[in-house]
């Protein structure tokens, strides 16, 4: 054993030692970069003041953020009051509150067949379904399974590897395995088959294709969920659950009395996490389901990239306006977690 | 010193040389850029065409870029919007993107060989109003109609109805072999409002109104919409093409057909390439006349041009490529190897050898070349109007919502009519 350590500590101390000296000759132009700028850096801070010299730090951050953030979220309200079919604001009409107004134009909100854009409303009701069902389901599994792997059980490790494994995964690779799983000869209808059931179109009915649209969304994300609460698990102090033990404390009584009242800050984090989340659901299931059958999983930002893009008339406007109402619904919800968040902090 | 000397003067020399020899040769090289879709081998075919065309004018390379079709009409026309568009490029919507298109005239050798062999193809690739402008050339002639799977027919004992059958005829033998055969599509039509107007003109769809502009919902259309709406109904379809998918998005039956789920397809020449490679022998497949209705047999026309695009920086050179490729001996090779129709009416009257063809796409050509002759002025008329897509992507967005029965036939027409006056009115707005 000693011979063992004798031979390695050698190298690592030669590997250790080169590493340090090419840090160091790799941190020799920044310390250079920083000497040169410091004379002024102090001739700033001269001038306008200590105070006042976080805003130049933050400079940078700014122009990118308003570059990259406020600029296309400028461009998008301008394009909303614009029509036409022309790509350059400037060689668009402005219609002031038009596209607004025609997206608004409803006999019932609640039924969608009576609105002039009825495909913006269809994917608000979806959406809107859409994100109950999900979230109910993505809160209760992430918790279920949270709560499993937090117990002293054989393999954890690996178990809390593989329900993370899908986070890691693109949104259409998932998609489309999903949907290899689920098409007409796909690996479910010929299990069922084998089984002598009869083959079911998923795709074609408008239960089962919302009902796989939630179903997979919530198998790709749950992890990412999951993680979060099982943080917000092993955050509880132990002594707690020991003195539940000593009292002979039912596992269900210290489930619901210490568990989960401690573990709420998390759970609203994650509730209002699952729902901005499921607002802005595209990807996975436009490529699943394409909206179908019929309008019956078309989501708002379908609608919206459909209307910008996949339509004849690339109706622009028509879509920004759509963003701009999606974006208003987000804020609020952004303003939601950041409550949250704070409650939490408390 | 003395040793340098020699070192810098040959160095010296030899940028001279670069300079003199190398330099301008590089420096006169214009690169063009060309976007491609393909449905079967066109794009190889095309890219020997331009290998070949770059060995004999070596100042012009092309970038051949081979895009998805989905790409083509949704990422191309924002491209044109931008002004970063590619030099050419193959599109299928030519009247929407007319605006866009260079007008070659100026720098063509003789624009009277393309009015002769494109004439009537130009008005499809021509702004509302123009009648002059030469902006490019059909790549292939397109021509609906159906496929069939005549092994199907045969292992069913079912007569195939014959030429001049009707849309119902041909409905009822395909469920009734599809039953015998267990086959899960009947009869497929794809999810494209150009191949329901296939069926739609058959019924006696007009289109258009009295003062000339679109009046969608007719009689004939009417028609034609119950026809799909029944047969999804009554199990002749599938909902799985028309009703699986929302809004405008296209669904094609071609790999189903080719796995032989399907009895009779409605598609078009296009895919007469990709059959005859992938199919080989694994059935007997045949393409058959379109079927008739009250409105006649007609196909509708379609077919995808090769454009050239005015915010190219190098139109001499685009034209330059334009007459080799759309030269009688290039085209002829092009539309031979790539099993197209030919978009050339001196190569049309001659007709084009495909010595590469198996006798199943052969005879298939054949058939649809006939169709071709018999296309009623109707189905030109929409193919060539500059808002035929507005059309088209309504009537199948909202049919697809009649389907798969979230809405009913007649809402189904109403949104139609909305959608089409909705989004030409957008168009219209400067």
């Amino acid at each position: 054993m000693s011979g063992i350590s004798s031979s390695i500590r050698p190298e690592r101390g030669i590997a250790t030692g080169a590493l340090a000296r090419l840090g160091q000759v790799a941190v020799l132009p920044v310390g250079v970069a920083l000497r040169l700028l410091d004379p002024p850096m102090r001739w700033m801070q001269r001038i306008i003041g200590a105070r006042r010299m976080a805003y130049v730090f933050l400079f940078p951050n700014f122009v990118f953020f308003g570059l990259f953030v406020f600029l296309p979220i400028g461009i998008n309200v301008v394009f909303s009051v614009t029509g036409g079919t022309a790509l350059f604001p400037s060689q668009r009409p402005y219609v002031g509150g038009d596209q607004f107004a025609y997206l608004f134009d409803c006999g019932s909100y609640l039924d969608p067949s009576s609105c002039r854009e009825d495909h913006f409303w269809r994917g608000v009701a979806n959406t809107a379904k859409f994100v109950v069902f999900q979230v109910m389901a993505m809160v209760l599994f992430s918790l279920i399974t949270a709560l499993v792997l937090n117990m002293k059980i054989r393999g954890r490790g690996f178990f809390r590897a593989v329900y993370f494994f899908p986070v890691l995964l693109s949104p259409v690779v998932v998609a489309l395995i999903w949907k290899w799983i689920l098409q007409r000869d796909g690996l479910l209808n010929a299990a069922i088959t084998t089984l002598g059931g009869q083959k079911i179109l998923f795709f074609v009915d408008p239960g089962w294709a919302m009902f796989w649209a939630v179903f997979v969304s919530v198998w790709a994300h749950m992890g990412f969920y999951t993680l979060i609460l099982l943080a917000g698990l092993q955050a509880i102090p132990a002594d707690l659950y020991e003195a539940a033990e000593m009292d002979a404390t039912p596992r269900w009584r210290i489930l619901l009395r210490i568990t989960l009242p401690l573990l709420w800050p998390n759970m609203i984090v994650v509730i209002v996490l699952a729902l901005i989340k499921g607002a802005q659901t595209f990807d996975e299931v436009f490529v699943l389901t394409g909206g179908g059958p019929g309008t019956a999983t078309l989501m708002v930002v379908q609608y919206i990239y459909e209307t910008a893009f996949s339509s004849q008339v690339q109706n622009f406007g028509l879509a920004a306006a759509a963003s701009v109402v999606l974006g208003v619904v987000l804020f609020a919800l952004t303003l939601l977690q950041f409550a949250a968040a704070r409650r939490k902090e408390v | 010193m003395r040793a340098a000397t020699p070192v810098i003067t040959s160095f010296a020399l030899s940028l001279l040389a670069a300079t003199a020899f190398g330099g301008p040769v590089a420096a006169e090289t214009t690169t063009l850029r060309m976007t491609w879709y393909s449905d079967g081998n066109e794009g190889e075919v095309m890219a020997d065409l331009l290998k070949r065309f770059h060995e004999q004018n070596k100042d012009i390379e092309i970038v051949l870029d081979q895009v998805p079709f989905k790409a083509i009409n949704e990422t191309l026309p924002v491209q044109l919007a931008s002004g970063q568009a590619p030099d050419m490029a193959r599109v299928v919507d030519m009247g929407g993107l007319s605006r866009f298109a260079l007008d070659m005239r100026p720098f063509l050798k003789d624009p009277g060989y393309w009015e002769t062999n494109f004439g009537p193809f130009l008005e499809w690739m021509r702004p509302a109003g123009d009648t002059k402008a030469i902006p490019g050339f059909m790549t292939q002639l397109t021509v609906t109609g159906p496929f069939v799977n005549k092994t199907l027919f045969e292992q069913a004992g079912v007569a195939m109805p014959g030429e001049k059958s009707t849309w119902e005829d041909w409905a009822k033998a395909a469920k009734q072999v599809a039953d015998k055969v267990q086959a899960p599509f009947p009869l497929a039509l794809d999810r494209s409002g150009h191949r329901y107007y296939a069926l739609a003109v058959s019924q006696g769809t007009q289109v258009f109104g009295a003062n000339g502009e679109p009046d969608v919902v007719d009689e004939g259309f009417k028609r034609a919409a119950q026809l799909v709406y029944d047969w999804h109904k009554s199990g002749v379809m599938s909902k799985e093409l028309w009703g699986s998918v929302s809004g405008t998005a296209y669904r094609g039956a071609n790999d189903e057909f080719k796995n032989a789920q399907v009895v009779m397809y409605l598609s078009g020449s296009w895919q007469i390439s990709q059959f005859a490679k992938t199919i080989g022998n694994a059935f007997d497949w045949v393409a058959v006349p379109n079927p008739c209705g009250p409105g006649g047999c007609s196909s509708m026309p379609g077919g995808a041009g090769l454009v050239a695009f005015k915010t190219t920086r190098h139109p001499k050179e685009v034209a330059r490529v334009m007459e080799y490729l759309a030269s009688e001996p290039v085209l002829a090779e092009f539309y031979s190897r790539s099993l197209f129709v030919p978009g050339h009416l001196g190569l049309a009257k001659r007709g084009v050898d495909y010595p590469t063809a198996s006798p199943e796409a052969a005879a298939a050509l054949k058939v649809f070349t006939a169709s071709a002759a018999q296309i009623s002025p109707i189905a030109y008329r929409i193919q060539g109007y500059s808002n035929s897509r507005i059309v088209l992507n309504a009537v199948i967005s909202r049919l697809g919502q009649a389907v798969s029965g979230e809405t009913t036939l007649e809402d189904a027409y109403k949104r139609i009519t909305a959608d089409v006056a909705q989004q030409i009115a957008e168009r219209n707005k400067k």
